[in-house]
Formats: structure tokens, C-alpha cells, sequence
């Protein structure tokens, strides 16, 4: 069992967020078992894992460095970059494949200059692609800030993206 | 809790439920919670209590009712009707309709067509018909009664001996006989073992285990505390994928309900029976659906599989003795004990038994879930549940056991469903996904698009899955760009063959299947993008790939 961590470990900032994040460590012990539970935490809690995380994770439960980063890259749920303000995640599950996922895909990373887990220089979109969304009947679908919608066209999705990039320059945020 | 305080709870809730003259089910599954069913059931609740029927109508939300290309669904019991892509604009039309008898027909789904009557309904009986939020409704159901049956009346052996007798193969896609495996873990020496539930449903185009989770997690539960007693071990976990939130939600009000009720926790039924259940969340990894990789990451780990053996029975997770099962499997073990394991090996074919659970997908009218007899034909479930292919097309080929399966050709469309006919035809029953191509798709595309799957989810341990899987996905990718010649077709079937052979586990050594059966059933559309062998690019590859794989 890994040892609890000295006392020289500190917070990466007066962030309270970390204190969730320490939280969920103590509850497993510091036990280098919790870094999955862990870093799912952390990540929820930033919404990507930086430098920071990383090593905070890593000297709190006894692990190297390496070795948390290495899962954190191993895994696709985890991020090192941080996401733009609006997120679009295509569907690229097989039966959204059959249905013409890859087209709606292209027509965005046309008409954005991204590539698939990239987000655009003005930090307003991230562009991202799911596995499968288990929404098989409303292939092909896509994700928008959370929203599911379903048996799009490129056009509707262009529409949607539109609508949800410039939304946020009305709101005037 | 005791036998009676369960029947009590049961009746309970069987009699409030009689109380209701009128019951609405809404389906709050995620095919039509996408479709905002969420905001059906709200607007229905309001309507019933502007109507002033609160007291004898009931709105519930409830889990898949199975034809979710016609959702949002909602259901009215004392109508025997079924209404079907709901608006919650409808809901005062549906309420009045209840009040004076009558359906709206506008809205109706019938439900005298093959894709409901042709099904037998197991592993889902409770899926859409309750709420998947509340332990009562389970218990109502029969819930936890093949537990308390186990723990009163069985031993650990006798319980493993239904489950052997039952027929009953691994619904995870490898089909490992259940009650052998039960057999091993109960028999392993160790004083710690672990049950293990592979949630870990990663196959794209493949809903199943979400469905079960999310509409009936009690039963998932029960299957497994049922496990635990049969194989001796106290502590349990569910490793789910962190992308099902909605299953995950589900799944820890089920565990608490089940800890409050003491159905789960320590002396079960006031038995000498402890087992918690913890859950564990997966982090976006298909190679971790591997047993051995999961139980990796469990621990904590990157997750890579491990040569077998010692096999996972005898060290597993923390190299303690561990029972690994899939979702459905457990799903079916309360059935198992209730009616007897006989019961369930009258169903099915000789050596496949009981039912399964199919996602339907792709080019097909009817998407949705559906549970069918083992040895029901393709044919059956395409054209007669499935209701066939839209818009007149004609129907190529059904993929089945998604990047580690194969496509099946119109050719064995009467082959019955089972283990060994589907891996005679170079397929696998998989998990269940089965995603419907017609004529408009080129069958080298789709082997192309699970080879790029396989590639980006090799988890890199090995060289020929790690190598291999890119090398394909390169000659593939050329065969399609109208670059390749016969010799590379050449070259990738012989990368296949020693992907297949030689690679560490079930990833590598079934990634080349899409490839395979594409090539043994479409071979001719491979030919027509050939192109004459010029020399300089297809030595290219060929040399490339025999420096680096081994």
C-alpha cells in the first residue's frame, strides 16, 4: 500500500477546486489505485488537466510523474488542452459512419480551419469526435454544448454551429 | 430485510400501482431523452394536474421500450396504446384522450407488428416498463427474489449448477460458457475474490448494456450479488464507461437503494453474505472492454492487457481470484435462479441458449433495441423486426461484433443467429451490435473505417497489433485513393493473417475480421479499385512494413 504523503505536499493554488480533488484522494487512502478516480475528478473540476494537476496528482499519491502522465495520455476521456468556449462532437460510431458522419465532420473542419481536437484560434469552438454516442436511431448525430441532436445534414449541422458560436457574441459575455 | 418485508414492499407497490386507473410510461432512455422526452414527461405531469387527475394517473418516467427511431415514446396502460414521437405540445391531447376514452390515433404505434411481437423479452422484461429510479418498482417486479432464493435455499455450488445448466454463454462476445467460468472462481483458493461487472460497452454502434443500466440497473445488481455468493466474494465492481453519465446516475441511486433496503452490503437477507459494490469509471479506452486490461485499469493503470495465463479466475484483480462477467450476462442470472436453469436451456438453439440482445442500427427502418431467441435468422430480424431497408434500397450486408466482427452477405441472411454460425461465417455474436448496410456502401470503406478504430485503440503493448493495425489502415487507405496494386492486396491479407495470429489479445487478434470478410464476400470491390502495379509504391509499403513488424 502506498504510504500517505508528507506534509511538504502542497495545493497547487488557493484554488478551492483542489480541495475536491484532495478529497476524493483521501477517501481512497492515497492509494496509487485512485489515479483514474482521480484524475476523472480533477478533470471534471478544471475541465482539462494541466502541468499542475499532473504533478499535484502525482506527489499526493506517491507516483512518478511519468507514470500519470502516462495514463492521463493512454486514456481518450482525458485532455491536457483546454476546451473552447463551445464544443461540437461529431458521432463517429458506426452506424453515424453509415449514415454520412465523416462528411459532417469535414464540412465542419472546412468551415472552422480545425482538425478533430482542435479548437479555433478565437477559443470559441473545439471540434471533437465520439466513438459512439449510443444514439444509434438518431444517427448521424452530433453533440452541441451537451445538447444531442440527431439525423443532421451538414447543412443543419453548419446552421447549429453557427447559431451556438454566435450566440455567445450576442450574449456579449 | 427479510422475505416478507420484500414481499411487502412488492405488494406495496403492486397496490398503489392497481390504485392508478391510468398509468403513462415515458420513455426516459437515452435514445429519447435526446429526443427531449424529459420535457414530454413534464408537460404531461402538468397537464394531469391541471386536469385535476392526479389521483388516478400516474406520469413515470421509464427505461428503453425499444423502437427508438419513433421516440420520444410514451405508453398509456389503461389505453393499451403506445404514442410515439411525442411533442410535449401533445400532452393536453393525450390527457384528454384518457378522460374521454379514446386514443389519439394521430399518434399511435402500432404495436401488433413483428418488431414487437416477435421478440422475447428476458434480459429487458422490466426495461420501459418501470422506473428505473425506484428499488420498489424492482421488487414489484419479482426484483431480488432469485437473491433471497439463492441465499435460502441453494448452496454457492448449487447456484453455480443452475447457472451451468441454464446453457448460458458470456453476452460480452467470446461466448465462454458462464457457469464453467463461475465453477473456476468458486473453486480457486484465495480468501479475497472479486466480481467484476465489464460495463465497459465499447463497440460503436453497440447500445445494449447502456439500455440494461439505464433502464433496469437493479437487475445488473442482483445478478451480480448472486455471483458473489456463488463464487464467495465480497466486494464488487461495476467498470462503466465514463461516457453512459446517465447509466452511471442510474446505477449509484440503485446501489444506495440497495444498501438502504439491505439487498447489497453486509449480511444480505441476514445471511453470513457481505458484498458491496463499487463503481469504477472507464476513461474512454475500447482494448480496456479486454478482461485482463481492465482489470488494469481498476487498479489504477494504463489499460494493457496481459498474456493469459494464469487467467483471471485464478489472479486477477490484485491477483486475487476474479469472476468477470458483461452486463447482459449478469442480467440474465436472476431469471436463471427464479424459473431454474432447465427453463432457460429450452430456449435457444442446441448449443447456444436463450436470448440476446441485439442494437439494431445503420440502414434500417426500425433502429432500435430488441431481444430475440438464439437461432432466430438474419432474415427474420432485418426485414420482419427490423421492417427492411428504407427507401426501396437493396440491402448488402449486416455487421456484426462491430471492429472484432465481420460483415455477413445476403448470401447467409437465412443462417440462424448463434455462437458458431456467425464465427463460421468468419463473424462474432459480439456484444450485440448490429448495424445494416444497403447497396449505397463501399464494404472496403467500412473495413477501412474499423481498421483506423482498431488503430487508434491498439493499446500498444504488442508490435503486430501496434504495427500492423497502421499498415492495414495504410493499405486499405491506398486500395481506396486508387493507388494499390495486387500486390498490396497481397500484402495486407498476409498482414492479416499474422495480425491475427500472433497478436497479444482478443483487439489485435480479431482487428483483422473486418478485413477478412469484406475480402471473402466483396473481394470484387477490393478488385475494382486496383490499379497496375507500377513497382515503386507498393514496394514502398511492403518494405516498410516487413523492417518494422517482426
Amino acid at each position: 500500500m502506498t504510504p500517505a504523503p508528507t506534509q511538504a505536499r502542497t495545493m497547487p493554488s488557493k484554488d478551492k477546486r483542489w480541495l475536491i480533488v484532495d478529497a476524493t484522494m483521501r477517501r481512497y487512502g492515497y492509494s496509487g489505485s485512485s489515479l483514474i478516480e482521480t484524475l476523472h475528478v480533477a478533470q471534471e473540476s478544471f475541465a482539462y488537466l494541466d502541468e499542475d494537476a499532473l504533478r499535484f496528482v502525482a506527489s499526493s499519491l506517491s507516483l512518478p510523474l511519468s507514470k500519470v502522465y502516462g495514463v492521463a495520455t493512454f486514456y481518450h476521456h482525458f485532455t491536457l488542452k483546454p476546451q473552447g468556449e463551445h464544443t461540437c462532437v461529431v458521432c463517429m460510431g458506426t452506424a453515424c459512419y453509415i449514415k454520412g458522419a465523416a462528411e459532417l465532420l469535414a464540412a465542419l473542419e472546412n468551415g472552422y480551419h480545425v482538425k478533430d481536437g482542435q479548437t479555433t484560434q478565437d477559443k470559441k469552438l473545439s471540434v471533437l469526435t465520439a466513438r459512439c454516442l449510443g444514439s444509434c436511431g438518431l444517427a448521424p448525430a452530433a453533440v452541441f454544448d451537451g445538447e444531442v441532436a440527431g439525423k443532421l445534414s451538414t447543412v443543419e449541422l453548419l446552421a447549429r454551429v453557427a447559431k451556438q458560436v454566435g450566440h455567445s457574441e450576442a450574449g456579449g459575455t | 430485510m427479510t422475505a416478507e418485508e420484500l414481499d411487502q414492499i412488492a405488494e406495496e407497490e403492486r397496490e398503489s400501482t392497481r390504485k392508478c386507473r391510468h398509468r403513462l410510461h415515458v420513455c426516459m432512455a437515452a435514445g429519447c431523452l435526446s429526443l427531449h422526452s424529459d420535457q414530454v414527461k413534464s408537460s404531461l405531469e402538468a397537464q394531469v394536474k391541471a386536469s385535476g387527475l392526479e389521483s388516478e394517473c400516474r406520469v413515470k418516467g421509464v427505461g428503453c421500450m425499444g423502437l427508438c427511431s419513433a421516440g420520444p415514446l410514451v405508453s398509456v396502460s389503461s389505453q393499451d396504446v403506445t404514442y410515439k414521437e411525442v411533442t410535449p405540445e401533445d400532452a393536453p391531447e393525450i390527457v384528454q384522450g384518457l378522460q374521454a376514452a379514446k386514443a389519439v390515433e394521430r399518434l399511435r404505434c402500432p404495436t401488433d407488428v413483428p418488431f414487437f411481437t416477435r421478440q422475447k423479452r428476458i434480459v429487458l422484461e422490466n426495461c420501459g416498463a418501470i422506473d428505473p429510479e425506484r428499488i420498489e418498482e424492482y421488487i414489484a417486479a419479482d426484483g431480488y427474489a432469485a437473491l433471497h432464493k439463492a441465499l435460502a435455499t441453494m448452496t454457492g455450488a448449487q447456484t453455480v449448477e443452475q447457472v451451468s445448466r441454464s446453457g448460458l454463454r458470456g453476452r460480452g462476445g467470446a461466448g465462454y460458457p458462464t457457469g464453467l467460468k463461475w465453477g473456476m472462481v468458486s473453486k480457486a483458493s484465495g480468501a479475497t475474490k472479486y466480481v467484476i461487472c465489464n460495463a465497459d460497452e465499447g463497440d460503436p454502434g453497440a447500445f445494449m448494456d447502456r439500455s440494461v443500466l439505464e433502464s433496469d440497473p437493479h437487475r445488473v445488481l442482483e445478478g451480480m450479488a448472486i455471483a458473489a455468493y456463488a463464487v464467495g466474494a465480497s466486494q464488487g465492481y461495476i467498470y462503466v464507461r465514463a461516457e453512459y453519465p446517465l447509466a452511471v446516475k442510474r446505477l449509484k441511486t440503485a446501489i444506495r437503494q440497495a444498501e438502504r433496503l439491505g439487498v447489497l452490503g453486509n449480511s444480505i437477507f441476514g445471511t453470513p453474505l457481505n458484498f458491496k459494490i463499487d463503481i469504477r469509471l472507464g476513461a474512454g479506452a475500447f482494448v480496456c472492454g479486454e478482461e485482463t486490461a481492465l482489470i488494469a485499469s481498476i487498479e489504477g493503470l494504463r489499460g494493457q492487457p496481459r498474456p493469459r495465463p494464469p487467467f483471471p479466475a485464478e489472479a486477477g484483480l490484485w491477483d486475487a481470484p476474479t469472476l468477470i462477467n458483461n452486463v447482459e450476462t449478469f442480467a440474465n442470472i436472476p431469471p436463471i435462479i427464479r424459473n431454474g436453469g432447465d427453463w432457460y436451456a429450452s430456449i435457444g438453439t442446441a448449443k447456444s441458449k436463450g436470448t440476446k440482445t441485439f442494437a439494431l442500427a445503420g440502414k434500417i427502418n426500425n433502429t432500435g433495441l430488441i431481444e430475440v431467441p438464439m437461432g432466430i435468422t438474419l432474415r427474420d430480424i432485418i426485414y420482419d423486426i427490423g421492417g427492411g431497408i428504407p427507401d426501396g434500397k437493396k440491402f448488402k450486408a449486416v455487421q456484426t461484433g462491430g471492429p472484432s466482427g465481420g460483415c455477413i452477405p445476403e448470401q447467409f441472411l437465412d443462417m440462424p443467429v448463434d455462437y458458431d454460425s456467425l464465427s463460421k461465417v468468419g463473424s462474432i455474436m459480439g456484444s450485440g451490435g448490429m448495424i445494416i448496410m444497403d447497396e449505397t456502401s463501399s464494404m472496403v470503406d467500412v473495413a477501412r473505417f474499423f481498421m483506423e478504430f482498431c488503430m487508434s485503440e491498439s493499446c500498444g503493448k504488442c508490435v503486430p497489433c501496434r504495427v500492423g493495425t497502421v499498415h492495414m489502415h495504410d493499405l486499405l487507405r491506398k486500395i481506396i485513393e486508387r493507388k494499390a496494386s495486387a500486390r498490396d492486396l497481397a500484402l495486407l491479407e498476409e498482414l492479416c493473417d499474422m495480425v491475427k495470429s500472433t497478436s497479444l489479445c482478443g483487439l489485435g487478434q480479431s482487428a483483422p475480421n473486418p478485413v477478412l470478410t469484406t475480402l471473402r464476400y466483396f473481394r470484387h470491390e477490393y478488385d475494382e479499385l486496383l490499379v497496375q502495379d507500377d513497382g515503386a509504391g507498393a514496394t514502398g509499403v511492403a518494405q516498410s512494413a516487413k523492417e518494422t513488424v517482426p
